[in-house]
């Protein structure tokens, strides 16, 4: 299981990073999604895969066999905080796209150096 | 609940909350922002003092005890960056008051500088790792906002590259952890400090160190990571650009000193040599960068980078006298640079531009600005008796103690170089006569009746005259930074007052 959830980690990354170095800046944050999904997929496989039970002391037999609830709620703070990003990274897009009038990062060469 | 500590979040974030009800009401807002900024000063102070005296500080929030819930620690060093954030957002906000069009103040400015404040505290105080990357994401949302508030063309492609960059950062910073977790089974800083020790696994702990140095390194902007920070920071008004240049890349640099001095310390021989490897880099690739730009704010927007180096520098030699060294040295820097682009700010007001060409002859209109300037320049040049001098004797002292003669000899000839551009800016910008007289309008802000000259000089005098404080008063403030290193570099008693006594 972890091999697979590791390929699938390593596709996400990929897949992010071939996005974010396309010229389309939707298509960058497309990328910048796929590159949050790869992390919070990371912390869950990295908490240590079982099957154990749910930790809920009351009808848990053993404090020792229970799962581990800390990466989930790492995972469920990192999400809620991408979400919010990757919204606020649309209107961004939205606006760039509005005031550049092209969706081409080559277009965007004005304020380098 | 300790107070002290809880107060540098509520205080801004009440403050944001407070001037979003104030929306429509121009005074409002403004007293509002600046009056909560002012309260962050005076909290920060008292949290010094209480730290200097009881020594370092805990609060577990919620009442869940150390390892297992969230705190809040405030070590000397932490307690140093809360002040200065207080006071840069203090000066900035009154800056603000004269420089800040309606249009981006009625969109929420001061709300926004204050959730700023928000972040850049909690990242100070927390002692979570997770908890860390949640204040970088408050302090990261409120700064891209205010970059991209008034949406002009530079603006918008400015902030594409700032918000992808640091987002790349933030998921990088996000994997670090979660492998971390992996390893160590714990995310306070001061259990794994004492966990990571007897987890047998120094080569995944180098690794994720590593995975640690280039998140944190793009924040910082450290070379090769920097890129985002030139494009960007010169397209905001400049009040933005000061806070900014005062406090994001210190966050990333307090980051670094913080888990390079507790929790990465298995390999210091490995990590700390590219550290100071990298640190010599980024100090003459970003002077390099200055001496080729003729338009101030760019021109200031490398010296960031410059300067951070010599701040990495200091972490990389690794010893007590070298993380004083670093610290009196972000405290400097802060304070000159932010003044620096203040400063640059009233040439806009005055001639509209800040292209180094279209300049001239402020010398002759205001020669107090020519003095703050002075004072600000010289002191990032590293001129005796100002801050920079005794920052870089400091760090070459320590350099010495360690024989790093090479990367000593790097500092010091890219103390000439900042020299050289600072010069620059003088010579164009104050001496030579001008192309074009001063607009009208300008003049009538700065040297006409009403608030606006106070508004636009008040808080650049004050940082020029703590910066010349610094200086003279070297000995006291080495102290304290030697005092903070002191902390840093023994890092038991942090871990005692964490996991030992939680109140």
């Amino acid at each position: 299981m972890e091999l697979l959830l590791a390929i699938v980690i390593g596709g996400l990354y990929a897949a992010g990073l071939y996005m974010m170095m396309r010229r389309s800046i939707l298509k960058l944050v497309l990328g910048l999604a796929l590159l949050s999904h790869a992390a919070n997929l990371l912390i869950f496989t990295m908490g240590g895969l079982s099957r154990a039970e749910p930790p809920i002391l009351a009808t848990a037999a053993d404090a020792t066999a229970v799962a581990d609830p800390l990466p989930q709620a790492l995972i469920l703070t990192a999400i809620v905080i991408g979400f919010g990003v990757l919204v606020f990274a649309l209107v961004l897009v939205h606006r760039v796209v509005q005031t550049v009038g092209a969706d081409d990062l080559d277009k965007m060469k004005a304020t380098d150096t | 609940m300790n107070l002290v500590l809880v107060l540098p979040l509520l205080i801004p974030l009440s403050t944001a909350i407070l001037s979003l009800f104030w929306w429509k009401s121009p005074v409002g807002r403004r007293a509002i922002g600046v009056g909560g900024t002012f309260l962050l000063l005076l909290n920060g102070l008292w949290l010094f003092a209480t730290v200097w005296r009881d020594g370092i500080q805990v609060s577990a929030i919620g009442n869940w005890p150390a390892p297992f819930g969230i705190i809040l620690v405030a070590d000397l060093f932490s307690a140093i960056m809360v002040v200065i954030a207080g006071l840069k957002g203090f000066a900035v906000a009154i800056y603000s008051l004269a420089t800040i069009d309606r249009g981006r103040e009625s969109f929420g400015y001061y709300a926004l500088l204050n959730f700023l404040l928000l972040g850049v505290c909690g990242a100070f105080l927390t002692g979570d790792l997770f908890n860390l990357y949640v204040w970088f994401e408050v302090l990261l949302m409120a700064s891209f906002v205010l970059l991209a508030l008034g949406g002009e063309r530079p603006q918008m492609e400015g902030a594409i590259k700032y918000v992808t960059l640091n987002l790349i950062a933030s998921a990088l910073f996000l994997a670090a952890v979660g492998l971390l977790y992996g390893v160590a089974g714990t995310l306070n800083m001061a259990d794994l400090a004492q966990k990571l020790p007897e987890a047998h696994a120094a080569e995944s702990v180098t690794m994720i160190a590593m995975l640690f140095l280039v998140a944190f390194g793009i924040k910082a902007g450290i070379f090769p990571l920097f890129f985002w920070l030139p494009a960007s920071y010169h397209t905001p008004p400049v009040a933005v650009t000061a806070i900014f240049a005062a406090l994001l890349t210190k966050v990333g640099v307090y980051a670094l000193i913080r888990v390079f001095t507790l929790i990465f310390v298995q390999e210091v021989s490995y990590t700390h040599t590219v550290i100071l490897v990298l640190g010599g880099i980024t100090m003459v690739t970003g002077v390099l960068g200055a001496i080729a730009q003729n338009e101030v704010r760019r021109l200031l927007s490398f010296h960031i980078i410059s300067q951070i180096g010599y701040m990495i520098m200091g972490l990389g030699f690794f010893t007590p006298l070298a993380i004083a060294g670093a610290i009196y040295y972000v405290i400097h820097n802060i304070l000159a640079k932010t003044n620096l682009f203040l400063i640059s700010g009233i040439m806009h007001v005055l001639y509209g531009t800040y292209e180094l060409k279209k300049l001239g002859g402020l010398y002759k209109q205001t020669p107090l600005l020519a003095a703050l300037f002075l004072i600000s320049a010289f002191s990032l040049a590293g001129v005796p008796p100002l801050s920079g001098f005794f920052g870089k004797l400091i760090l070459a002292q320590a350099g010495f103690d360690r024989e790093h003669y090479a990367i000593v000899g790097v500092a010091l000839a890219v103390g000439l170089l900042t020299m050289f551009s600072m010069t620059k800016i003088w010579l164009e910008a104050f001496w030579k006569e001008p192309p074009q007289p001063p607009s009208e309008s300008g003049k009538a802000r700065l040297f006409g009746p009403g608030a606006t000259r106070y508004l636009l000089l008040s808080p650049i005098a004050l940082v020029a005259l703590l910066t010349l404080v610094l200086g003279v008063w070297a000995e006291a403030a080495l102290a304290v930074s030697l005092r903070a290193a002191e902390q840093l570099m023994n890092p038991a008693e942090y871990i005692r007052a964490v996991l030992g006594k939680t109140s």
